[in-house]
């Protein structure tokens, strides 16, 4: 649980793009209003259906100038703003969106709707397109394999932000029984919207000689995303489905790891997604030079790795998957560890499929101190799951160099160096590290007797990490063992932690604490769904 | 209407803003979140409370007993059920507590309601003429009804109630108001390394 190795973790068949895709494949898709101007203003609705059920993507697209682009959290107009709808929405329904969809944060949505998001255009691909098109041309897929997308989406919101419904109210719905489903449906739906509204544009540009987006090219962009620290907090405060994400994963890898004999087919998977998804690699592009020695560390570990198969991997072996993985601990690094387990579990629907709803928690469950338990069993807790974090030194500036806080202009998560900066005395609870340390500390000067409860009448200032103590105590998982303000922390890993469960790929570090990404790249077009396969993540078309 | 979420959001950090730790806030903020589902004001009462206590911090009790009360002084309801809820199992044994001069009472309220739910037990509660029963943090039930059946009701009305606040407009900004005191002014040089900084944005 370390955040160098979590920041290493790439797609797989859990995350959660993925299983939406399987989730959602026999739906129906309807594109149910697309009433844009010949600039492609304007609002659209797409649905997916299936019995009596109904989810609608609600779209407001809208002209800005180039200067009110901006993918900062501080912006106020996006190109496009799009909300999820439980149900069809009403004309009044779009007529509420419509005033309060586009202004995002100060506007206020409704229990009816689920997620909301909004989106710039990459202007240089977008506007390629769209010319390209309405002069009969299809674009020049080497600049769109660049950028890999037409739009880039901002923030994405749910569980009762600015007045969406709260998760207790769908939590039981079967179909969005895994993490971030309605989140990852709204960015499904909005990346066919991104490909209509080119074409709808280049044809209103050109109708004589305007074609259409071809659907291979289509399906090789994705949506972007630019991400910042918002999303790093969230690992700290669910505990217990940070637990379930990585104990699912680790779980799948025993599985797995436990194969005594490795069928031919399944090794030959194994071996085509390997191939395939090199072309993925070569494509990843970033300025980053901290993810570029990553990269060609990727690079360099994936073809000793494939020399290692040729040679020495044989389905004669027992227990090869196992081999395999003592091998790439022993020989190679976490960017490559990590990109094989991923690859190792290609073969292995039986075994993942059932993981996926396992996936998600109710944080609040286990929300609980049991307080009639003894200091002494505090003690022994603390010391068996952080033993590293209390070996630090707090009392050393650089443990304690930077602070969490959230920004008064934006109500976002933001860290900053708590000697350089002002405000540290606001400090969020995110120094789990540092809290725990404080917390074993009067742990050990406590009566070994008492209660935790007579222990916190007066430590109230260490409730939250005794909460989090007993939580570990069940979920081994459920924190990332490293120090979260210390000077050498790159917050970027925690978002790529999520963002690999999420799917993205193409992790593009713009400094240590954003980064743009990719998702959907290569995802099935929606008429497609129903006969898509699983290994639409490593389609590619150069 | 705010949702349960911004609720407890908005809760936690207006009460970590009024002096209470991290710990207790994140009590607070659940707490009102279970009022408000069930219906009772406690967006209403948390944020007059806060008002009262914000120069002031509350004493705490030493210990919870069979009567409980600080000399001269009212009792926290936040600090008094956070430590009821922690010892409900010690507690239990006493068949019945008592509070003296409790501030906003309502506030109490879900700790106890949680402590029913541990112990598997319902708990009956009662202050100023009204009475609650607490099932296992199920529901919350103003204990007035005929505890004889009653053969026959001449009418029986049934109203669907629209999903809205229980607060007025006024109180969740006094509230969120005292929330925004744990945020922190972001300073020119954190603004410029930002999600989204020091790029051209229409690439």
């Amino acid at each position: 649980m370390k955040l160098s190795r979590l920041g290493s973790f790439h797609q797989s068949k859990l995350s959660f793009l993925r299983s939406f895709i399987r989730e959602f494949k026999d739906w129906n898709y309807k594109r149910n209003i697309f009433d844009l101007d010949k600039n492609g203003y304007g609002t659209a609705v797409y649905s997916l259906q299936k019995n009596q059920k109904n989810y609608s993507l609600v779209c407001f697209a809208q002209h800005i100038n180039p200067d009110e682009r901006s993918d900062r959290v501080i912006a106020t107009k996006w190109d496009a703003a799009f909300v999820l709808h439980d149900g069809i929405p009403t004309k009044e329904d779009i007529d509420r969106l419509r005033d309060n969809v586009p202004k995002q944060e100060i506007g206020r949505v409704s229990y009816k709707e689920l997620t909301l998001s909004r989106a710039n255009k990459s202007i240089r691909a977008f506007d390629h397109v769209v010319d390209s098109l309405s002069l009969g041309k299809q674009p020049d897929i080497n600049l769109l394999s660049k950028v890999g997308y037409l739009y880039r989406t901002t923030a994405v919101y749910g569980s009762g932000k600015f007045g969406l419904a709260d998760r207790f109210r769908i939590k039981d719905r079967k179909e969005i029984n895994g993490p971030f489903r309605l989140e990852m449906m709204l960015v499904y739906l909005v990346r066919q919207f991104t490909f209509d509204q080119v074409n709808h544009i280049a044809k209103s540009k050109n109708r004589e000689k305007a074609i259409m987006l071809d659907e291979n090219i289509a399906r090789n962009l994705g949506i972007g995303n630019s991400t910042g620290l918002g999303m790093a907090p969230f690992i700290v405060n669910h505990p217990t489905l940070l637990h379930n994400w990585i104990y699912c994963r680790e779980k799948a890898l025993k599985e797995i790891r436990s194969i005594e004999e490795v069928n031919t087919e399944d090794f030959k998977f194994f071996k085509d997604c390997l191939t395939k998804s090199k072309t993925c690699i070569d494509t990843w592009l970033t300025d980053s030079q901290y993810q570029i020695d990553k990269i060609n560390s990727l690079k360099s570990d994936i073809s000793k790795f494939t020399q290692y198969l040729k040679k020495d991997c044989s389905l004669k072996i027992k227990y090869l998957w196992n081999n395999i993985y003592v091998w790439a601990e022993e020989n190679l690094g976490e960017e490559c560890i990590e990109y094989i387990v991923s690859m190792m579990m290609e073969p292995y629907d039986k075994i993942i499929n059932p993981l996926i709803n396992d996936m998600s928690s109710e944080e609040e469950k286990y929300f609980h101190i049991p307080g009639h338990r003894k200091v002494s069993e505090l003690k022994i807790i603390l010391e068996n799951n952080y033993k590293s974090i209390i070996d630090i030194d707090f009392k050393e500036k650089n443990n304690t160099a930077n602070f969490w806080f959230i920004s008064k202009n934006k109500e976002e998560p933001r860290v900053a160096n708590r000697y350089e900066e002002h405000g540290s005395e606001l400090e969020q609870p995110l120094a789990i590290a540092r809290d725990t340390k404080q917390l074993y500390e009067k742990v050990l000067k406590a009566k070994q007797s008492d209660t935790v409860a007579e222990f916190l009448l007066n430590n109230d200032d260490v409730r939250h990490v005794v909460r989090r103590a007993f939580i570990v105590d069940q979920f081994p998982y459920s924190e990332i063992q490293d120090n979260t303000i210390g000077a050498s922390l790159v917050p970027i890993d925690m978002l790529r932690l999520k963002l690999s469960f999420f799917g993205a790929v193409k992790f593009d570090p713009r400094s240590d604490k954003w980064l743009r990404i990719n998702m959907y790249q290569g995802a099935p077009l929606p008429h497609e769904m129903k006969h898509s396969n699983d290994t639409w993540v490593y389609n590619t078309l150069n | 209407m705010q949702s349960f979420s911004e609720i407890d959001t908005t809760s936690k950090r207006a009460s970590k803003a009024a002096g209470f730790s991290w710990g207790v806030a994140e009590e607070v903020g659940k707490s009102i979140r279970s009022l408000e589902l069930f219906g009772l004001p406690g967006i209403i009462n948390l944020n007059l409370y806060l008002k009262k206590i914000k120069k002031n911090h509350p004493k705490k009790l030493n210990k919870i007993d069979k009567e409980n009360k600080l000399e001269n002084k009212e009792l926290c309801p936040i600090y008094s059920g956070v430590a009821f809820l922690d010892q409900c199992r010690q507690l239990e044994k006493l068949q019945s507590i008592k509070f003296y001069n409790v501030n906003y009472p309502l506030l109490m309220l879900p700790f106890i309601s949680r402590a029913s739910e541990l112990l598997g037990k319902k708990i009956m509660i009662q202050y100023n003429n009204t009475s609650f029963l607490l099932n296992f943090d199920k529901s919350i039930f103003s204990k007035n009804i005929d505890k004889q059946a009653n053969p026959l009701a001449n009418e029986i009305n049934i109203e669907f109630l629209e999903n809205k606040n229980s607060f007025s407009e006024q109180d969740w900004k006094e509230l969120y108001k005292l929330s925004e005191e744990t945020f922190v002014e972001e300073s020119e040089s954190s603004r410029s390394k930002a999600a989204g900084a020091g790029l051209t944005d229409n690439d």
